[in-house]
């Protein structure tokens, strides 16, 4: 097996208005080339701190994390954005940046703050949208574009930023269902390519269907990690959202889940509210 | 499953191609001269361009001139006009592009040198300096000190309340610049009320007239600093605009940045109120209107908004001097051409920042 690209040994953290309460107790994980790992946990289990530590965007109270075997807190952060990709939740950006100038800012690893863009920078920013397939956003502005769009614009950002490793935070939050399994597909064909992804979701459904491992957070500790269709079973679903569901195959083979709602009758109208 | 390339378009039309922002930099390029030149002609006593061309010419030692016409010239066009003149363009600079600073280094298109408290901030520590010392170089000092406390306060009111609300950034603003309207005040009261309140008082109200050539000496250089850092920084302020995580993660050293940018643009628009008082509007409207020219990127939105600045105080200036006999305080002209310009502005960042 090859070594890992990035990897993270007992982390531990707290914030220091939480009380002394650990987010993280003690996470281990590693990501390799070609791989897509799903991030599943309830709200406030730790996802977002977890991408936050592997992005050294947070120091670790304990523990570590490695990038290329080196610890990620001796690294220039420069350095770590050419391994290194983020793709944020959407949110609002406060200008009217076109999609084009947005995508070259994954340039700066490469290019740094003063230089100006050159013909290899305008080439890798054309590649990037053009993997995406969204050469004809490029002149558009960003925040007149769908959430669908701008997370594909994100992407390509990262793209760019010629990142063997790609963080993204709940990638499909706001995406209607053909653009969030779209959006999946795609993630998984980039890393058939040798990149490798790191997603934090809320539905364990695409774990199943568009990752190839999976690792369960529960109150800062990780409760199973393994492959999709090992660890996403009804007793660790049960376990971290504190619903009943069944799993069963469908008749392509794959599998899938289905909650079952104590209580109320399926399908009649008052949704589940998770406490 | 079909491609990603099929996701789903926005319902919203595309707005326009923005205007090759190299092309619109260059226009206004040539036109601040020209601007420049035509102020050093306007005035109670109007110089043809001609007589411009030969003083110009004769100063340079090129051509002669009948050293009586030449006197007159010298102390009109010299020592009067052109230091009023490359004032109001220095200063509208600092301001403009400290304002195009501030907005994306706090990712918050409603900030502005007056709307962070810095103007306030460094008023106070003008006065002070005025009142405290004889020396420019300790009242510069001291505006700076006074603008960069106002910043830090400011920031720090805005993030204990809450780190990613733009509201709340304005509202530490307010605060900050509430507190050293406070402390100005205190030192106005303080100040002998026969020669410093006077000139105190004047002077904040925001005047080019006192202004000399060696003054401006004083002055330019570190201004001029500020405005070029802040033109440097166009890239790594793109990044921090998108948000320090974000920006972090595309290899941004966010806090030196951050601190480079806060120390540039706060230097620039502190030496402003030190130089002539404080002029209001000019660091909020200029990048905005420079936004609607060149876009957002702030390689050519910081040189964007420095030139429209200059010739926003410029045209102040002109209306400043012309309007009537007696001249009115440019800081006067700005506020009243500026709420105008503000309300059309407000109208755009509803339309457009409302996502």
């Amino acid at each position: 097996m090859s070594a890992p690209l990035l990897s993270a040994r007992g982390l531990r953290y707290a914030y220091p208005s939480g009380r002394g309460q650990p987010v993280l107790a003690g996470v281990d994980l590693d990501i390799r080339a070609g791989e897509v790992l799903a991030l599943l946990g309830a709200n406030g289990c730790g996802k977002s701190t977890l991408l936050k530590l592997l992005l050294g965007l947070l120091t670790p109270l304990a523990g570590e994390v490695r990038l290329g075997g080196q610890l990620l807190s001796r690294w220039r952060r420069r350095d770590i954005a050419r391994q290194v990709a983020y793709v944020p939740q959407i949110q609002a950006v406060p200008f009217p940046y076109r999609v084009r100038d947005l995508v070259a800012l994954g340039r700066i690893p490469q290019r740094g703050l003063y230089g100006g863009l050159r013909a290899t920078d305008h080439r890798a920013v054309a590649e990037a949208l053009a993997r995406l397939g969204i050469e004809s956003l490029a002149d558009r502005i960003y925040t007149e574009l769908s959430g669908g769009q701008r997370q594909l614009c994100l992407i390509a950002r990262a793209l760019a930023q010629e990142a063997s490793l790609i963080i993204m935070d709940e990638p499909v939050t706001g995406l209607d269902y053909g653009n969030q399994w779209r959006l999946l597909a795609l993630v998984q064909a980039l890393a058939a390519e040798g990149r490798a992804f790191i997603k934090s979701t809320h539905y364990p459904d695409h774990a199943l269907g568009a990752a190839s491992r999976a690792l369960l957070l529960h109150q800062g500790q990780v409760v199973a990690e393994g492959p999709p269709a090992a660890v996403v079973t009804p007793a660790n679903i049960e376990r971290l959202y504190g619903l009943t569901v069944s799993l069963h195959p469908t008749p392509s083979g794959a599998l899938a889940l289905t909650p079952s709602l104590a209580g109320r009758p399926q399908g009649a109208g008052s949704p589940h509210r998770p406490s | 499953m079909g491609s990603a390339a099929t996701l789903t378009p926005a319902a919203a039309p595309a707005r326009g191609r923005q205007p090759p922002a190299r092309l619109a930099l260059w226009a206004l390029l040539l036109v601040l001269p020209l601007a420049m030149l035509l102020a050093l002609q306007l005035g109670r006593y109007p110089v043809a361009w001609g007589e411009l061309l030969d003083f110009l010419l004769a100063l340079l030692g090129w051509q002669s001139m009948p050293s009586e016409q030449y006197q007159l010239l010298h102390s009109l066009v010299w020592e009067i006009r052109l230091p009023r003149v490359v004032a109001a363009v220095l200063i509208g600079a600092s301001l403009a592009s400290s304002g195009a600073a501030y907005q994306a280094v706090f990712a918050n298109p409603l900030v502005s040198p007056g709307i962070l408290g810095v103007l306030a901030g460094a008023s106070f520590g003008a006065a002070l300096g005025l009142v405290a010392f004889d020396s420019w170089s300790l009242v510069q000092l001291s505006a700076v000190v006074g603008g960069l406390a106002a910043v830090a306060i400011g920031v720090g009111i805005g993030r204990l309340f809450g780190v990613r609300a733009a509201v709340m950034l304005v509202l530490g603003g307010i605060f900050s610049g509430a507190l050293f309207s406070g402390l100005l005040a205190l030192v106005k009261y303080l100040a002998d009320p026969y020669e410093q309140l006077p000139a105190i008082v004047y002077w904040l109200m925001g005047s080019l007239g006192q202004v000399d050539l060696a003054e401006l000496g004083r002055y330019a250089p570190f201004m001029l600093l500020g405005v070029a850092g802040l033109a440097l920084l166009g890239r790594a302020l793109d990044a921090l605009a998108m948000g320090d995580d974000e920006a972090a993660t595309l290899g941004v050293p966010v806090a030196a940045v951050r601190g480079g940018v806060i120390l540039c643009a706060t230097i620039a628009s502190a030496l402003t109120v030190a130089l002539a008082g404080m002029i209001g509007w000019v660091g909020l409207l200029a990048p905005h209107i420079a936004r609607l020219l060149v876009g957002p990127l702030n390689r050519y939105l910081i040189p964007a908004s420095a030139l429209l600045g200059g010739l926003f105080l410029l045209a102040a200036d002109g209306v400043a001097r012309g309007l009537t006999d007696a001249e009115l305080p440019i800081g006067v002209v700005t506020e009243l051409v500026g709420l105008p310009l503000f309300l059309l502005m407000l109208r755009r960042v509803r339309q457009g920042w409302a996502t």
